[in-house]
């Protein structure tokens, strides 16, 4: 006997997982999430039991699809007294002759549209922190468990289950999904762009040294602004500039971290492993971002991304182009970080000693206490200027603060450069 | 050959806590499990998972009484079935280690299909 083997997409139900909860707290209504979730769980759950023995269905989406309206029902049909739902729906639920044909309705493939967009800028609530918005992002629009989450920001499963619990709370206050067309659209257009450029960041940059989790979280971030770009309200200058800077970032991915979990700096990656599909299209996107009057933090991190993709070497890159990006950037978005960024940029430009002037002019300074990468530039640029031990000295104040093995190895591999160079 | 069926008992069903991406983990694992079977020739019916409900049957003084079921506890439920085929019961129970079942808590029994030789 034949079992058919149709193949799954990798995060096929992670994905579908955020779509069908999503749908189902439209129709029960935002308070009512907790019960959209369980309805979903129990459908997936019955496509592992029938899946795991009779295969993969021709239609997996169409099979879960019908499979969570039926539960969906079943829920409205035990809960119709228990609960408040909105009061048209209410009315059309009571009687057993309205029921299935409105879920049917509701939850058909027409209705399904918007309903993971407007989840996105559910959970992007103005009275919801940044970290918050987030966490809540994974876990309803990415299926992420609350340990996945708890993976993710290297945190305890018990403060994300808060800060998720908290989160949910403060979403229920708001019977209904946000409206596409409210008047605080553009406002919150910028809080969802902020918080996937937050949750990119968190897989490109970010503290876990499981670089399996770091990619899923760069490939979520790029999914949603994917399903941004799809919509012509949501589809602005900016979404496109973001999508344009996560897709020249992941290029450099597979380079910037291997397959040994190793971090390689942009100095010394492997430049022909970089994906040049990626640049291209993220590139493609970077010009369409043109149009408009708006500058944003993400045209220029993006057009950054673009100048080091254009560059076959760390010494043929336009440093002068980058620094000038830089300046424009810490015009729109002050940040020590970006100051830092830039001196480095500066000292390959004019040399370590303009670099090292330019870190100790950075204006808040302080805030860079606990950043690794801060003692590790003045290191790099110490040991360019031919101080191995001094270069050291910096290495080793980065090491005391490493988040994670692996940059831990990083750093350790420049301490036994200077020590090499000191000898 | 004999034939024998594989009774899945147990383990992490219905009202699961798993995360969407473990199911799919999970599930992609009987799939393969299936597969291989089949390629080795050991796979004679698929079987089918069995609802998690029921109900049972059972004569008392009143005569048949109908209630609802399965009795079993939870750990021991029988949650679906497999008929596979193998030279010996010991063959049948050794194929039966590479089940997925036992990585999420459950087991299985493996009993001979009896045979009927005329």
């Amino acid at each position: 006997m034949e079992t058919r083997a149709v193949d799954l997409d990798e995060h096929f139900f992670r994905h579908e997982s955020g779509r069908l909860v999503a749908a189902r707290t439209r129709v029960f209504g935002v308070h009512n999430l907790a019960l959209a979730e369980d309805v979903v769980q129990d459908a997936f759950c019955r496509a592992l039991e029938m899946w795991k023995l009779r295969g993969i269905p021709e239609n997996p989406s169409a099979w879960l699809m019908a499979t969570a309206r039926n539960r969906a029902i079943d829920a409205l049909r035990r809960e119709r007294t228990a609960r408040t739902f909105a009061p048209e729906l209410s009315r059309l639920i009571e009687s057993e002759w309205t029921l299935a044909p409105v879920v049917h309705e509701l939850l058909g493939p027409q209705a399904l549209k918007d309903d993971e967009l407007r989840m996105m800028f559910s959970c992007c609530h103005p009275r919801l922190a940044e970290p918050a918005q987030v966490a809540l992002i994974l876990h309803i629009l990415c299926g992420f468990s609350m340990d996945e989450v708890a993976a993710a920001f290297l945190s305890s499963r018990a403060a994300i289950e808060k800060r998720i619990t908290r989160a949910k709370k403060v979403l229920a206050s708001s019977k209904t999904l946000f409206e596409l067309t409210a008047a605080d659209f553009t406002a919150r257009l910028s809080a969802v762009h902020r918080a996937l450029y937050l949750l990119f960041n968190e897989g490109y940059h970010g503290a876990s040294y499981e670089s399996a989790i770091r990619v899923d979280l760069c490939r979520e971030a790029i999914r949603l602004a994917g399903v941004l770009r799809r919509h012509p309200l949501a589809s602005t200058p900016a979404t496109l500039a973001l999508g344009a800077l996560m897709l020249l970032h992941t290029a450099r991915l597979s380079a910037r971290l291997d397959q040994a979990g190793e971090l390689h700096s942009l100095f010394e990656q492997d430049r022909s492993q970089w994906d040049t599909e990626l640049i291209a299209e993220g590139r493609r996107l970077l010009d369409i971002s043109a149009t408009g009057t708006e500058l944003t933090e993400y045209h220029l991190e993006a057009a950054i991304a673009a100048v080091h993709a254009d560059a076959a070497s760390a010494e043929e890159t336009d440093w002068p182009r980058i620094v000038e990006l830089y300046d424009m950037l810490l015009a729109i978005r002050p940040s020590p970080v970006v100051a830092l960024n830039r001196a480095i940029a500066l000292a390959q430009q004019h040399g370590p000693e303009r670099g090292l002037e330019a870190i100790r002019a950075i204006y808040g300074l302080d805030r860079l206490s606990d950043y690794p990468f801060y003692p590790a530039a003045l290191g790099e640029l110490e040991l360019r200027s031919g101080r191995p031990e001094l270069a050291r000295e910096h290495f080793r104040a980065a090491l005391s603060l490493a988040r994670s093995p692996m940059e831990r190895r990083f750093i350790e591999r420049r301490i036994a450069v200077c020590e090499d160079q000191s000898n | 050959m004999s034939e024998f069926l594989y009774i899945y008992r147990g383990g992490d069903s219905a009202g699961s806590s798993a995360s969407p991406e473990e199911m799919q983990k999970t599930m992609q694992k009987w799939v393969a499990w299936m597969k291989e079977l089949g390629d080795q020739g050991h796979l004679k019916a698929i079987g089918n998972p069995l609802e998690p409900t029921g109900k049972v049957v059972k004569i008392n003084a009143k005569g048949k009484a109908i209630t609802d079921g399965p009795h079993a506890e939870a750990k021991d439920l029988v949650g679906g079935y497999t008929i596979v085929e193998a030279k010996d019961l010991d063959e049948a129970a050794e194929l039966s280690k590479g089940c997925p079942h036992f990585e999420t808590g459950g087991f299985v029994e493996v009993r001979p299909i009896m045979q009927i030789n005329m």
